[in-house]
């Protein structure tokens, strides 16, 4: 029996529900093609920093002009570019180029602080030919001044407005860190969001005790970290309408089909691939499709949620339920 | 036909662009002021724009000027159509090939931007004394005397040297016309197309060395044939002359322009005739228009084809009416019986004409000299000139601009004269090289002269330091051309773009009565006033200034400029001038800004436009009160107690009033005091260091790395403290050495300049708050008093005993006085660490021969020079002679000293018998290797000095003369890669294989940094530079490796930042190495696009990542003389190069480009490691012959072959 794999992202038609998370991966086109080859059916480019293309044209542009018109002999230090390259122009030309090099769908992504710069750079996404744009937001309120209900308001602000500059698909990646996720999902998803990719994961600082300094370092994921993921699809499922992704934890076929069932539309990889090569997008695919067999699925928008919140046996695990259960099941080597 | 259009560019963009459309090959060489004739071909061939012929000219970097006229000739000879540019030094280096090129009828033009040759001192600025030494080679000469006339004899001379085949020098004065920014009917590729004829450029191609027509030239002639052979160029001479006025009168038919070979300017029937050349022919204009207009009848001629010199046309110009005529000359001969042009018109005068003005009495001549190295030439100096003309018995010779007081004579003129018209602007600005003054002022002259009808000039005078610079800007705006090629000395506008200059410069004394002057404070209008020095107040009030004030720092700020307050007072100036309605100056601006940063993206350009927006928002009117109150006054330039010339002279200088000195104020050999660097307060930091002291380790770092000796520590006798400032906190001295001792770190508040390198490198964290250390980079106005104060005190306490230290630690070295402080340096300079440090080691015996460039500039430019002396006055002697000689320069020390070493020593066996055998003893045997050593010698010597005078023995006068060369002097030749890996390499090279003791140290910036960052074969793969726009394509030179195939030289290859205790022991093991010692020091540079903050630790990662190993080849290790002593690279090449804008900008301009070259990168690291590896295991010396071998090479010429060896076994 063959399964159908194919599933709907964002409005998009993807040919199965693995997609490649936004991740330095997708930031070469040779790789880029080899994960197309392995099966992925889409994936998402490393986000563009607006504070990094703030800080690197600023930089480039600050290095250019240092010690220049001081000393008689020397006027400039450089020679003067033809081409900068400054601003977005270089991941622009990526996602073109992205767009040639391989036919799965190519969703850009952006990372950003002002809402000129992300409306701005969404659209000029779009120009190039990116077929969705992810939002990344990525906000932490430092100032205790900030409210929770300020960071909310910031955020439906930004993607009403990236979603009225751009006419394709807009996903949204957010943090778990909203008191109320439901009702901030719900609202991401009126301002204008076709999708909510499910978590961002926060780079956190960490302290070098050698040198007592801070550092900050990319940590791959691990399958418990789906479970965050799996617990907010499953009671997103059928009360947003919008398309959901599940973006960390994913390893395996299992967590992919995992994510599947409580309503993901698509499941988003990275860290499995950095763990085990190219070879695991092939790898989850055939798990996922004998899995399926095995459990006579016939297709991905059969199984699709039919793990959610409403509709699995026991609701209240995906509540507050689940957090007594698992206490009360627990027993530690102690005991 | 192309449009012409007007265009504002200065003196070499406008000559570049002729000479790119009509040349086919380029060979340059970076020298200033002519760079960027250079540069900007270089740049416009990358990017592919083509000359007139339709391909891209080749432009070529030498290794040297030499080189560049090699290549020229040989290009020349391959049938292109080839130029070349250069200045001073440089064509001078040119003459060989120039006299070859001229010798053979090569058609070619050289643009010379015409500058000084050292003689006494080095300049930059602009006089003849280059092309002026090229009379002889046979090149045609044409002078230019504006921009304008820069572009227009350029072309004309391209063209003129194609169909007379006598080769062109096109010249105009360095600065004052190559960087003066001026407006111009710019030619276009069509006037090219028609003024180069095809067909003579065929000809020439003809005429080249081709296997199908072959052909010999280059022989050599015997006595029989030479001299008819000379002779036989004549005819191209005879008609030279009259091709370059054809070509004048063919540009003239396109551009309307006429120039002839001698331009008269004046009126008809003049008594009076001033003849001259280049920029000073528009003063003279203006001089001889306004005098006509007073109703005298003078005139004056422009010089414009000064070779062939055609006299008849001379004669033919000047009326028939003229009795006297002065000659200006912009050169010197001395001992000549006049300056060059002098000469030429006297034989012409006396030649001609009676011949063309029969009857006529012949007119006196008489010659000036004027506008040595750029010395200012006004019109009130020409107004003398005629005023001498006039008299009966005028002075035969005089000089100008000076005040002669050792030959008297200088002619006085009444300064008050002038030829500024009405309705012109006349505006100057005083700012910083970092604030972006100067960019914004070429800006506002490129804005109005090309907006408006209005004539528009600007002229920018720079400091000779590189930390808090300051610049001058002069601009004119006038609804006539502007001729005027002296500074503003009348200003009807005054910018201060920094707040504290009023401090310490009077800037007000060029404003004239009614003048608007804008001030930069971050104090309102209301509270500027009583921040400003009395004197500045007095003359606010006498003049009736308008006086604004803009608090520019808070606009740059806020729109994240950081100190770059360019746009803001760019607008406020519009807005204040009038020149342009407010609404289009604003649009006009913001156009410049999009033409200036429209390329490096939004960003940048959005900050530039909100810092504009915000500039008049931040601008006020100051109701000035009617009486000076203020309880400030400007500040001297030295203090009161500095000794007399640094008060009388470089204090006069520092003040901006050298101009005033008279001859007298200096001695007649160029020779200089040092250590004057301690007397120029200059105060640029904004934070200074200041000293935990309960944090601090003691390690000395700070003091090491500080590129300013602005941090110094000491070990003090507690006995010493008596009296200490109230907070002179010192702690106790770790470890053994200086038990008991206390210790102290000193910031040098007035010297520092803020670099803040000390603060990067400090280890010593605080337990507390771990962002912070021993040393803090605190704002110095919190700390300037208390910390002056400390600093006086500390100064009083006694230095170390230098045979107490352990010198070849750290903290030893830096208990020793450093005898190099407070240069002109770069703020965070790479390289005066090392020279600070050597200074530290030798400096109180050493002689320094400085190769020109950036380490001759901060080390030896006035007012003040930083090579200090110790207690005794003992301290590094210094000397610059060129670029190219800077290793032969220093051997030749070695020769001198060696040589009176010899002589003091038989003089000693003589007198044996009067000193005795002990004394002579000690001074003869003494190896003099350690520094109790030194000092025993010292004792010995000064012992030996005490008794001389008491001898009746004639050689006693001898040995008294010779003694001090008894005391083991250190040989040191200093200077950049551009010296040693390029122009000066032969040299080097020759020092190496003679095996003399000298001590060479190669700053290694990997860039000719002094001179603007043109690439040399030091710098490396991928990098982009001058001269290497698309990335340097070929790997970095291995100076080391090549110095090591000689065997016998001392070898080591350092980096401060990375491991600064083989840094200090590799230079003492060179120093006490007995023959040749190179030293490669790798020296981070603002030329490398990095934060200079972090420069050391830069160096560290670059030797952690293998791109600059450190190792030693020490030929004393005679079984493995070679010793890698960096570990094994770790980490990627591109990660480390991409953290510099040098290897950045590529991958940002050419990602695929830089891509391969940093992988080749990577691959010359791994395969130098891989080879220094096997290196460091060979083991040498294995055999009789190799020995034989070695001796054999290693000391060729019989020049000290048997020191050597025998030094070499002493040492072992």
């Amino acid at each position: 029996m063959n399964v159908q794999l194919s599933t709907r992202y964002l409005g998009l038609k993807l040919k199965n529900p693995l997609v490649i998370a936004s991740c330095p991966l997708t930031h070469k086109l040779d790789r880029l093609k080899r994960l197309e080859e392995g099966g992925a059916a889409a994936a998402v480019l490393p986000s563009l920093f607006e504070e990094q293309i703030v800080h690197d044209d600023n930089a480039i542009s600050d290095a250019q002009d240092f010690g220049t018109e001081s000393s008689a002999e020397a006027l400039t230090y450089f020679p003067e570019p033809q081409d900068y390259r400054t601003g977005p122009q270089v991941y622009l030309e990526y996602v073109e180029r992205a767009k040639k090099a391989v036919s799965m769908p190519i969703i850009a992504s952006i990372n950003g602080t002002s809402e000129g710069g992300w409306t701005r750079y969404a659209k000029l996404m779009e120009d190039a030919g990116a077929d969705a744009v992810e939002l990344n937001i990525y906000f932490v309120a430092t100032d205790p001044e900030t409210s929770g209900s300020d960071v909310e308001r910031q955020c439906l602000d930004l993607v009403a407005a990236v979603k009225q500059s751009v006419s394709i698909p807009l996903a949204v990646k957010v943090g778990p860190y909203f008191s109320a996720m439901g009702n901030m999902a719900k609202r991401l998803a009126e301002a204008g969001a076709d999708g909510l990719v499910l978590f961002n994961r926060f780079i956190q600082p960490d302290v070098d005790v050698e040198e007592l300094n801070t550092s900050s370092r990319l940590v791959l994921s691990s399958p418990h970290e789906l479970l965050l993921s799996l617990r907010w699809i499953a009671i997103l499922r059928g009360k947003v309408p919008a398309s959901l992704a599940v973006s960390s934890g994913i390893h395996d076929a299992a967590g992919l089909a995992k994510a599947l069932l409580v309503g993901a539309d698509v499941g988003m990889i990275a860290s499995a691939i950095y763990l085990d090569g190219f070879e695991k997008v092939a790898e989850i695919l055939a798990g996922l499709e004998e899995w399926m067999e095995r459990k006579e699925y016939e297709s991905v928008d059969q199984l699709k949620g039919s793990m959610s919140r409403e509709n699995c046996p026991d609701p209240a695990a995906f509540a507050r339920g689940n957090y007594m259960k698992a206490l009360v099941s627990y027993t530690g080597p102690a005991i | 036909m192309e449009r012409r259009r007007f265009v504002t560019v200065d003196g070499n963009e406008a000559t570049a662009n002729v000479a790119h459309m009509c040349n086919e090959v380029m060979a340059i060489y970076p020298i200033t002021p002519s760079s960027g004739l250079g540069e900007m071909p270089d740049a416009w061939a990358a990017a592919g724009r083509k000359n007139i012929f339709g391909v891209v000219p080749h432009v070529a970097e030498m290794q040297s000027e030499a080189g560049a006229a090699g290549a020229v000739h040989g290009s020349l000879q391959g049938g292109a159509v080839t130029t070349t540019f250069t200045a001073s030094q440089g064509l001078l280096l040119m003459i060989p090939n120039m006299f070859k090129i001229a010798g053979e009828l090569s058609p070619a033009v050289f643009h010379v931007t015409a500058r000084t040759v050292a003689t006494h001192a080095l300049s930059i600025f602009a006089d003849h004394s280059d092309v002026m030494t090229c009379r002889t080679t046979g090149w045609g000469m044409l002078a230019s005397g504006s921009v304008q006339e820069a572009q227009d004899l350029a072309l004309i001379s391209h063209a003129a040297t194609l169909e007379s085949r006598v080769p062109m020098i096109h010249f105009y004065d360095g600065f004052r016309t190559s960087h003066e920014v001026n407006k111009i009917e710019q030619v276009t590729e069509d006037d090219a197309r028609q003024m180069i004829d095809m067909d003579l450029v065929a000809a020439h191609r003809r005429r080249a060395m081709n296997p199908r027509n072959p052909v010999l030239r280059g022989t050599a002639q015997n006595p029989d044939v030479f001299f008819q052979a000379r002779e036989a160029c004549n005819p191209y001479y005879e008609a030279a002359a009259g091709i370059v006025q054809k070509a004048m009168d063919k540009f003239a038919a396109l551009t309307g322009r006429q120039y002839r070979l001698f331009d008269y300017v004046g009126d008809e029937d003049a008594d009076r005739v001033v003849i001259s050349m280049s920029s000073s022919i528009g003063v003279v204009e203006d001089t001889v228009k306004k005098l006509n207009a007073q109703g005298e009848k003078v005139g004056m001629i422009k010089v414009r084809l000064f070779r062939p010199f055609d006299t008849g046309a001379l004669i033919a110009a000047l009326p028939k009416t003229v009795r006297s005529i002065a000659v200006m000359d912009r050169t010197k001969e001395p001992g000549a019986s006049g300056d060059p042009l002098y000469l030429d018109v006297v034989a012409a005068v006396t030649e001609q004409w009676g011949k063309i003005n029969h009857g006529a009495p012949t007119p006196q001549i008489i010659g000036g000299r004027y506008g040595l190295g750029s010395k200012e030439f006004t019109p009130a100096m020409v107004n003398a000139v005629f005023r001498e003309l006039a008299e009966d018995q005028p002075r035969l010779r005089f000089t100008l601009g000076i005040n002669d007081d050792v030959s008297n004579l200088s002619l006085d003129y009444d300064e008050s004269f002038t030829t500024e018209g009405d309705g012109v602007t006349r505006a100057v600005f005083y700012g910083l090289g970092s604030d972006g003054t100067v960019g914004a002022n070429k800006n506002s002259v490129k804005i109005v002269g090309e907006n408006t009808p209005l004539h528009a000039q600007g002229y920018f005078v720079y400091d000779s330091r590189k930390a808090g610079a300051l610049t001058t800007s002069h601009l004119r705006f006038s609804p006539r051309p502007i001729n005027s090629s002296y500074l503003v000395s009348c200003a009807n506008f005054v910018a201060c773009h920094q707040a504290h200059f009023p401090e310490r410069l009077d800037m007000l004394s060029i404003a004239e009565p009614g003048a608007t002057f804008l001030l930069n404070s971050s104090y309102g209008p209301d509270e500027v006033w009583d921040h400003l020095p009395v004197e500045m107040q007095r003359e606010i009030i006498e003049k009736k200034l308008k006086f604004y004030v803009v608090n520019a720092y808070r606009v740059a700020r806020d729109a994240k400029m950081g100190v770059r307050i360019n746009t803001i007072m760019q607008t406020c100036f519009f807005k204040l001038s009038n020149i342009l309605p407010e609404e289009e100056a604003i649009a006009r601006i913001k156009d410049a800004i999009k033409k200036t940063y429209g390329k490096r993206g939004e960003t940048v350009l959005q900050r530039n436009y909100a810092a504009g927006d915000g500039a008049l928002g931040a601008l006020h009117e100051v109701k000035v009160p009617s009486e000076a109150s203020s309880k400030l006054h400007r500040l001297s330039p030295v203090p009161e107690a500095a000794p007399e010339f640094v008060k009388d002279v470089l204090g006069t200088i520092i003040s901006n009033r050298g101009d005033e000195l008279p001859v007298r104020a200096f001695e007649a050999d160029g020779t200089f005091p040092t250590a004057t660097t301690q007397y120029e307060k200059r105060s640029v930091a904004l934070d200074i260091p200041i000293w935990d002291s309960e944090v601090c380790i003691q390690c000395g770092r700070c003091s090491l790395v500080c590129p300013h000796a602005a941090i110094r520590m000491k070990v003090i006798d507690p006995a010493k403290l008596d009296g200490a400032p109230e907070g002179f906190k010192t702690v106790e001295s770790k470890g053994a050495d200086y038990s008991g001792m206390k210790f102290r770190l000193q910031v040098f508040p007035d010297d520092c300049t803020g670099c803040g390198v000390c603060a990067d490198v400090c280890p010593g964290k605080n337990k507390k708050v771990a962002g912070r250390k021993a040393i803090n980079m605190e704002n110095k106005l919190d700390h300037l008093e208390h910390e002056q104060a400390n600093l006086d005190f500390f100064l009083e306490l006694p230095d170390v005993d230098r045979t107490t230290v352990k010198i070849g630690t750290v903290k030893g070295s830096q208990l020793l006085r450093p005898l190099f402080e407070f240069s002109g340096a770069c703020a965070g300079c790479g390289e005066t660490p090392y020279v600070k440090l050597i200074s530290q080691f030798f400096g109180d015996r050493m002689m320094v021969a400085n190769a020109t460039g950036c380490s001759s500039i901060y080390g030896g430019n006035l007012p003040c020079t930083p090579y200090a002396m110790n207690e005794h006055g003992h301290g590094p002697t210094w000397s610059n002679s060129l670029f190219e000689d800077c290793a032969e320069f220093g051997m030749g020390f070695r020769l001198a000293v060696d040589q009176q070493i010899d002589y003091a020593k038989m003089l000693l066996g003589k007198l044996s018998s009067e000193l005795g055998d002990e004394l002579i003893g000690a001074i003869v045997n003494n190896k003099q290797e350690t520094e109790e050593e030194i000092a025993r010698q010292r004792a010995n010597v000064a012992e030996l000095k005490n008794r001389l005078p008491k001898s009746k023995d004639p050689h006693a006068k001898n040995l008294l003369a010779s003694a001090d060369y008894l005391v083991r002097r250190s040989i040191w030749s200093f200077g950049g890669d551009g010296w040693a890996y390029d122009i000066g390499f032969g040299g080097l090279d020759h020092v190496f294989a003679s095996g003399r003791d000298v001590n060479i140290l190669v700053m290694d910036t990997e860039v000719y940094s002094n001179t603007g960052g043109q690439a040399s074969k030091a710098t490396p793969r991928g990098a982009v530079a001058k001269f290497a726009a698309a990335g340097k394509p070929s790997k970095k030179k291995d100076l080391g490796m090549m110095a090591m195939s000689y065997g016998n030289v001392f070898v080591g290859q350092i980096a401060m930042g990375a491991n600064p205790v083989h840094a200090i022991k590799t230079i003492l093991a060179a120093e006490s190495f007995r023959g040749a010692s190179l030293i490669l020091a790798f020296s981070h540079c603002i030329g490398w696009g990095i934060d200079m903050t972090t420069g050391m630790n830069y160096q560290k990662e670059a030797v952690a990542c293998g791109y600059w190993p450190l190792f030693t080849f020490d030929p004393r290790n005679e079984d493995r003389p070679f010793s890698l002593d960096s570990k094994q690279p770790k980490g990627d090449f591109k990660e480390f190069a991409l953290k510099a804008h040098r290897f950045g900008m590529l991958a940002r301009s050419k990602p695929d480009e830089s891509e391969r070259l940093l992988q080749l990168g990577q691959g010359d690291i791994d395969e130098r490691w891989h080879y220094y590896q096997q290196l460091a295991a060979v083991e040498h010396g294995a055999g009789e012959a190799s020995e034989e071998a070695a001796a054999a090479s290693g000391n060729g010429g019989g020049n000290g072959e048997g020191k050597a060896k025998a030094e070499k076994e002493a040492t072992k």
